[in-house]
């Protein structure tokens, strides 16, 4: 257990905000280039985030393989990704994921190979703390960070935020770069391990001038049963759905099965039975992903013969596929000193309009982690501290009007009220994503211009993640609105169909007015592997 | 959501205290930690995993409290599972990480 002094403040080379899988990627290796290192948590670093509790098997290609692979894939994005990215990520990940050897264990087939691609969740979190601390990573645990700090000059130089398991005091660190890893936001769906994940890093990053791609790319569930949070997907290639009468539901195979059940729900209830699963599978499961069966147990469930309630939770920008929008091959923002890694920075690099949901998030995570802390690293060489800094944050930390109380539960309720239903978020109409935006603004406008939570850390952090939430769901819709036309995750009732003219991505950028923009630059101007 | 923190089996270790992301448990001095804020719990089950005296239990509902009975519940064979099936702590070796099969499963399931 870690215990930090109240009113902590730190000199690093380079700070890491967020400690999930890019954030312990980016972290280690910013340290490995000879920098000091700083990593602030929100919760514990080892299981918070959606890793941890997941297991993530990543797009893991031998070099032979790679050209069929990429082609496959780039034709899947629908004409938003970049097959230069994708040669880059899945060389990063075959050269990089194998050096966790020292920390993972990684198991051998009966073959006696062995198996690098898909890791448990855990234990690749444990493995990555070590191996952050083992390279003199300072890991703050539940320090979550509330806003950046910059020079004058817009040199982005750390961040403050609090310690909520010490008395709330605050936290501040001066770095010569900063990462942001804060992961994507599911919009406080039940997505399993996606608390935490609230988009604080979009709002940072954008306070600070950066743009954002790809946001309306949110249109993505898992499924999970029904009250519960296992949104583990596996298993349900086995599975059999029913509608309230007990008939089958025919579920198209492929990307599209889960328009099929959203459908089915928006009718009425819909249940599921396993008992396509053979046996020699259920036999392994609980080694296979120990987590998956917990529910079914403890509610005396057999998923094999009965037939269970499911529902379908939302995943927003966690496997949809938005985020920072990443300039250079060192997944730098284009603001000077700040660097996004993992579902932070948007994906559509190698995803496109599609989820990289699975293989190709995780081995993004892992290689722009190692690319963020190695720009981060690099940016900082030769840096001195001392300059003055001023916060950056704006809604729920420094309000435009007369401080009055706010709903800040109201303000959560409201993003979730928009952003999970079926009928808004998954099949999108104009007319729909207008009234969201009525609805998101209005919540927007009463936190930016109102609320000042009183002295307690946790609802000064509540305040920001509704802050984070309500500006991420305004940029989601206001992109979706712009895209007049339906392409991967983005799903327009209206027009239901691909329209050639928006083959490129859209960027967002401003927070109270949002502008977006068609992106038709390449984001990689020249080779850097 | 989680239900319980078995204080009899608890060694007040306050691993649970640490590793909650969500800071769902508090420190008490010299007593087990306290569940003081379960309307915070994501219901992701970390919290059993690094409990090695296995007094913990988070029920699947992440929408509502289920009561639960100790006594019931120690003798469900429930607690402790989680961390027995990861094979973590001294269950190391005995349940071996066969998360490498996953492709194969897939194939499985696609007839392939």
């Amino acid at each position: 257990m870690r215990s930090v002094a109240p009113g902590l403040a730190l000199r690093r080379d380079v700070l890491v905000i967020g400690g999930g899988m890019a954030g312990a990627w980016a972290a280690a290796e910013a340290a490995r280039q000879g920098a000091s290192v700083v990593l602030a948590e929100k919760g514990y670093c080892g299981t918070s985030g959606v890793t941890a509790t997941a297991g993530p098997g990543h797009w893991w290609v031998p070099p032979e393989g790679r050209r069929a692979a990429i082609a496959a894939r780039n034709e899947a994005a629908l004409g938003l990704a970049d097959p230069q990215w994708m040669e880059r990520v899945l060389e990063e990940t075959w050269r990089s994921l194998p050096g966790l050897a020292r920390h993972y264990d990684f198991p051998r087939d009966e073959k006696g190979q062995v198996q690098y691609r898909a890791l448990r969740g855990p234990e690749y979190m444990r493995a990555l703390r070590a191996q952050a601390e083992e390279l003199g990573v300072l890991i703050l645990d539940h320090c979550p960070a509330l806003e950046l700090l910059a020079e004058e000059n817009g040199r982005v130089g750390g961040a403050r935020g609090l310690c909520r398991q010490d008395a709330d005091a605050p936290w501040q660190v001066e770095a010569g770069a900063t990462v942001l890893a804060t992961g994507g936001t599911a919009f406080l769906s039940g997505l399993l391990g996606a608390r935490n994940n609230t988009g604080d890093g979009y709002l940072m990053g954008a306070e600070a001038g950066a743009q954002l791609s790809g946001l309306e790319f949110t249109g993505i569930y898992t499924v999970a049963p029904a009250r519960s949070t296992m949104t583990r997907s596996m298993s349900y290639a086995f599975a059999t759905y029913y509608d309230a009468d007990g008939h089958e539901i025919v579920v198209p195979p492929g990307p599209d099965n889960t328009a099929t059940l959203a459908r089915a729900l928006l009718a009425g209830p819909v249940t599921c039975s396993l008992h396509r699963m053979p046996e020699a599978v259920r036999a392994r499961l609980h080694l296979v992903s120990p987590n998956v069966m917990l529910p079914f147990v403890r509610w005396g469930i057999d998923p094999f013969r009965d037939r269970f309630p499911v529902t379908l939770h939302t995943d927003g920008t966690i496997r949809g596929t938005g985020g920072l929008r990443i300039v250079d091959a060192e997944c730098g923002t284009g603001i000077p000193g700040l660097f996004a890694a993992g579902d932070a920075a948007s994906r559509e690099l190698i995803a496109g309009a599609i989820s990289g949901g699975g293989a190709q998030n995780s081995a993004w995570a892992l290689s722009s982690g190692l690319w963020a802390g190695r720009g981060a690293a690099r940016f900082a060489r030769g840096w001195r501290p001392g300059a003055r800094l001023r916060g950056l944050g704006q809604a729920g930390l420094r309000p435009l009007r007369a401080v009055r109380p706010v709903e800040i539960e109201a303000a959560r309720a409201t993003v979730l009220g928009e952003m999970q239903p079926y009928d808004k978020n998954f099949f999108r109409t104009q007319a729909g994503l207008r009234r969201s935006r009525a609805v998101l603004d209005t919540a927007w406008g009463e936190l930016r211009d109102h609320a000042l939570p009183g002295h307690g850390g946790r609802e000064r952090l509540r305040a920001r993640e509704a802050a984070a939430l309500l500006a991420t769901a305004r940029w989601s819709v206001t992109a979706a609105l712009a895209r007049a036309e339906s392409r991967g995750l983005h799903r327009l009732e209206d027009i239901p169909r691909i329209v050639p003219d928006f083959a490129h991505r859209l960027l967002v950028d401003g927070i109270d007015t949002i502008r977006v923009t068609p992106d038709h630059v390449p984001a990689l101007p020249e080779t850097a592997a | 959501m989680i239900e319980l923190l078995l204080e009899e089996q608890c060694t007040g270790c306050n691993a649970c205290v640490t590793a909650c992301p969500t800071d769902v448990f508090e420190a008490v001095p010299g007593a087990p930690p306290r569940i003081a804020r379960v309307e915070d719990c994501q219901t992701c089950f970390m919290c059993e995993l690094y409990c090695t005296a296995d007094a913990l239990y988070v029920s699947p509902d992440a929408e509502g409290r289920t009561p639960v009975e100790p006594a019931a519940l120690l003798a469900s064979g429930l607690l402790g599972q989680f961390r027995r099936h990861s094979g973590w702590h001294e269950w190391q070796g005995h349940y071996p990480n066969e998360h490498w099969r996953m492709d194969a499963i897939f194939r499985l399931a696609r007839g392939g």
